[in-house]
């Protein structure tokens, strides 16, 4: 990759700059797209109601935005016996942990901010950073509420972690490369059951580790049925309960930004990403974002769809999930990939 | 967490039964946190306060704190007459107000020696039975909030505002009715109401359907729900318990045809459902076949409204001659009664309200041992109880 | 403690149908200042005043279960109706209150009005932002008889309604 965005020739702190913008813009954005899309108006139909109708004119497109501007005008309220720093630097930990999931992230052939060689596991091992933010919340909130709930987001994330590797680890072994570009060119170019005209999205090799990443990225976001560490008729609002104003406005972001970030791995490992095979160059790194958006869209709805019908699990029900079913299948998954990753070759 | 210094006395073994026994007497203890649900806590109804000791996320005791909104009905009484205090008790259990005023009334006319004419109690119990589905529509969405699904909760509230409109459209109140006047109703049903009714009966049902596949039939629901809280039978009959709770508990009774008998009930056909379980699921389980009993209850009910005038003769002026008399039926929530004394005043000397909810969480320090805290929440929400009721 | 049992298929996929069937059916919910939901005539929205049939007997104020209702009047000498007769008395209103932020519209004022100067209107759109302000004097109420509809028909079966002037 040398430092050109579509082809344009710049110099290496421009483009640091052009990338850090963008970076910066993308994950408020997809929070506010998925949080209006989806808590605002795929929840309240679900519930028969429409939602917020009146700001902005169009359906309450505003309404987030306006939700923004009212938390940057809140008072910034710390309890008196929190830990200050601790406190104040919790929800700063968690949005940059979903920023830097999305560094490696590609919209486009080049259109990426840094392909690493180790893309997916980079992705997974900052993603699993947002936890030392929620635990730091939890404990300096100075709440019984605060810290059962950060505590419980500390044990659900760890227990989670593994079958996420896991269930990545058949695409990796498919694809060959840890390079989410890589994966990508893979699932263009292959192809499956003798065709060839789509590519090979590994969704309909890896059904499996698609519905194992699912499962756990639900647990990694803390969504309903694994939302014990925010749950509302037990913890009030758990880790989050003592926060107010924009801290808050950090945990939106971070809750719903991280969920876009996750819906946007899931489309580039398991729905082929931004590409549309047959087409390269400039056209595709134009076509790429509007791709990878749509297929992101689509994982993020079958997210939310879940955690809007789902009751809420119990901690103990969780942690047996995620080791009794959840790895073994993910295990099996592996063995079963690589037998036939071998036996095809 | 919260640690206190021990005091270093011999302690009473008396006060270690006493912890046992969930008292919020904690202060020879060091090792469990305090956690303080309520009074301002979204899964209380209102303002309960539970003073749960924890250990880890294990429960060790926990003791109901109950007080918090008590407005004193039972004084307000001795200086109401009697047409004043079916608007108090209208506000008792402010989910189903029609269901209290009718005891209550009933009372009156036992002692008055009056009987509202046929057509007006067998309206007296459709809208009795509408706000028993009100109450209940409202639990069992109420209920998948408790355990962490939000969409039912939005359902319960949309199809009981069908009923809610039913009874404003015949009463004026969506909440307060005070529809019941001693010695029969206020007003006849209005014209078209019947057939509205019918409507919105088929809607319930509809919906009930969907909470059993969104609920019932999910099995992280089963998983939440199975074998939480079970109370047995008998205890639970001991501990004054009624209603859905007992009946969930396999005990087969219900004051609507087991009681005195009153209103059209006698006259009806219905079944009493129970579940031999006693666990939160069969509380959810024998609420939701309640609601169907009630709607086909309801269009029975429908079928054979009698005609004729809605009013006994009464005096204008309402004296209750002297006497005393207990009144119970069978609520939403369980069993309700009036012990209502009179000195041949226009109002009562004294009346004593017996409310279900209130026996109700009575059992709750019994229930909340050992149980994990998202538990204690599926309890109080399978328990189902209006704070109204237990502080009148 | 109950065993955690593995998820089956069916129920947690019916429970996703009706979520999406559910999205799909439209909102039932009204948008409330664009468009009014009709209240039905029987709500018991606001108490409204006739004010010439009032003749300050105080019944009302007496029936109310938590007194909200103030009532001052005074007696007139009228000329007599015929000649050289004795002047007639009436009682003149002076001041008819509700404290509507102490009302709990039970109705039983409008029942007991022996004259038939009050009754209910559907009207539900007179919020305040301060409690105080909720207290309303006889010349706000009387403009709430605009909203007051006759007694609608009654169910099959129903003995002739009373009529209420």
């Amino acid at each position: 990759m040398s430092h050109a965005i579509l082809a344009l020739e710049i110099g290496w702190g421009t483009t640091l700059a052009i990338k850090t913008v963008i970076v910066l813009m993308i994950i408020p954005l997809g929070a506010l797209i998925l949080g209006y899309t989806f808590l605002l108006k795929m929840m309240s139909h679900m519930q028969s109601r429409l939602g917020p109708m009146d700001p902005g004119g169009f359906h309450g497109w505003f309404q987030l935005v306006g939700d923004g501007i009212k938390f940057l005008q809140k008072e910034d309220i710390m309890p008196e016996q929190a830990d200050r720093r601790v406190f104040a630097l919790a929800p700063a930990i968690v949005v940059i942990s979903t920023f830097l999931i999305f560094l490696v992230v590609p919209t486009g052939p080049r259109l990426v901010v840094k392909d690493l060689d180790v893309g997916v596991f980079y992705a997974l091992a900052v993603s699993s950073l947002s936890v030392i933010g929620v635990l730091m919340a939890g404990w300096a909130s100075a709440n019984k509420f605060a810290l059962i709930g950060a505590l419980r987001a500390a044990a659900q994330l760890i227990a989670y972690e593994l079958p996420l590797l896991l269930a990545v680890v058949g695409v990796v072994l498919q694809a060959g490369t840890m390079s989410l570009n890589g994966i990508v060119e893979a699932q263009a170019t292959g192809s499956v059951f003798g065709m060839d005209f789509f590519g090979n999205p590994f969704i309909l090799t890896q059904i499996v580790g698609f519905v194992l990443f699912l499962v756990a990225a639900q647990a990694e976001l803390t969504q309903t049925p694994f939302d014990m560490p925010v749950a509302e008729s037990e913890l009030v609002a758990g880790y989050m309960v003592e926060y107010t104003g924009f801290r808050f406005l950090f945990f939106f972001i971070g809750e719903f930004g991280t969920a876009f970030a996750f819906a946007a791995l899931a489309a580039t490992l398991f729905l082929g990403g931004y590409a549309i095979p047959g087409v390269t160059g400039t056209l595709a790194d134009l076509l790429g974002p509007v791709v990878l958006f749509v297929k992101l869209m689509a994982v993020a709805f079958l997210m939310f769809w879940v955690r809007f019908t789902y009751p809420r699990l119990r901690e103990d029900q969780l942690q047996a999930i995620a080791w009794k079913y959840l790895i073994p299948i993910g295990l099996l998954n592996i063995i079963a990939t690589a037998i036939i990753k071998v036996a095809v070759n | 967490m919260t640690t206190t210094e021990t005091p270093g006395f011999e302690v009473d073994p008396a006060l270690y039964r006493n912890l046992e026994n969930a008292q919020v007497n904690v202060e020879l203890d060091t090792g469990d946190m305090i956690l303080n649900l309520g009074p301002q806590h979204p899964a209380t109804h209102g303002t309960l306060r539970l003073v749960v000791r924890l250990d880890g996320e294990r429960v060790v005791a926990a003791d109901p704190v109950i007080g918090y909104m008590h407005r004193g009905y039972e004084k307000l009484s001795e200086f109401r007459t009697y047409p004043q205090i079916t608007t108090l008790i209208n506000r008792i259990d402010w989910l189903s107000s029609f269901a209290n005023e009718v005891p209550f009334v009933h009372g009156a006319e036992q002692l008055m020696g009056v009987e509202a004419p046929p057509r007006a109690q067998w309206i007296r119990t459709i809208l009795t039975e509408l706000s028993r589905i009100a109450t209940i529509y409202l639990f069992l969405g109420e209920m998948g909030l408790q355990v962490g699904a939000l969409t039912p909760a939005f359902w319960g509230f949309r199809d009981r505002e069908h009923v809610l409109n039913l009874i404003e459209a015949a009463t004026g109140g969506r909440f307060h009715p005070n529809f019941n006047r001693i010695g029969g109703l206020k007003d006849d049903l209005p014209w078209g109401w019947i057939s509205e009714c019918r409507a919105t009966m088929d809607k319930i049902l509809k919906g009930c359907d969907d909470f059993e596949d969104v609920l019932v039939g999910n099995e992280i629901f089963e998983a939440r729900t199975r074998g939480i809280g079970i109370i047995p039978g008998e205890l639970g009959a001991a501990y004054g318990v009624s209603g859905a709770n007992l009946r969930a508990s396999g005990v087969d009774w219900d004051l609507r045809r087991d009681g005195k008998p009153y209103l059209a009930y006698p006259e009806i056909d219905f079944k009493v459902w129970t579940h031999p379980d006693g666990d939160s699921f069969a509380r959810y389980w024998v609420r939701l076949q309640e609601t169907r009993e009630a709607v086909r209850m309801v269009i029975q009910l429908l079928d054979g409204l009698p005609a004729g005038s809605i009013m006994a003769k009464v005096p204008r002026i309402i004296k209750v001659p002297e006497g005393e008399v207990w009144v119970e039926v069978e609520n939403p929530l369980g069993q309700m009664g009036y012990y209502i004394v009179s000195k041949g005043a226009t109002g009562p000397f004294r009346v004593k309200i017996r409310s279900a909810s209130f026996s109700n969480v009575s059992i709750l320090p019994w229930l909340l041992r050992g149980v994990y805290v998202p538990d204690v929440i599926t309890i109080m929400g399978s328990l189902y109880f209006i704070l109204g009721d237990i502080d009148r | 403690m109950a065993g955690f049992k593995k998820p089956k298929l069916p129920g947690v996929i019916s429970g996703l149908g009706v979520t999406f069937r559910t999205m799909l059916e439209g909102a039932v919910t009204v948008q409330y200042p664009h468009e009014r939901e009709e209240p039905p005539a029987r709500a018991r929205g606001v108490i409204a005043l006739k004010e010439e049939n009032c003749t300050a007997c105080m019944l009302c104020g007496r029936s109310c279960p938590d007194w909200c209702i103030y009532i001052e009047g005074h007696k007139e000498l009228r000329p007599p109706r015929r000649e050289g007769g004795r002047p007639r008395s009436v009682n003149i209103l002076d001041r008819f209150d509700i404290d509507y932020g102490l009302c709990m519209y039970c109705g039983i004022c409008v029942e007991v009005c022996p004259f038939d100067a009050l009754f209910w209107s559907p009207e539900f759109e007179y919020s305040e932002p301060r409690i105080a302000e909720l207290l309303h004097d006889k010349d706000r109420l009387g403009e709430w008889m605009e909203g007051v509809t006759e007694p609608e028909p009654l169910e099959l079966g129903a003995d002739t309604p009373k009529v209420k002037k």
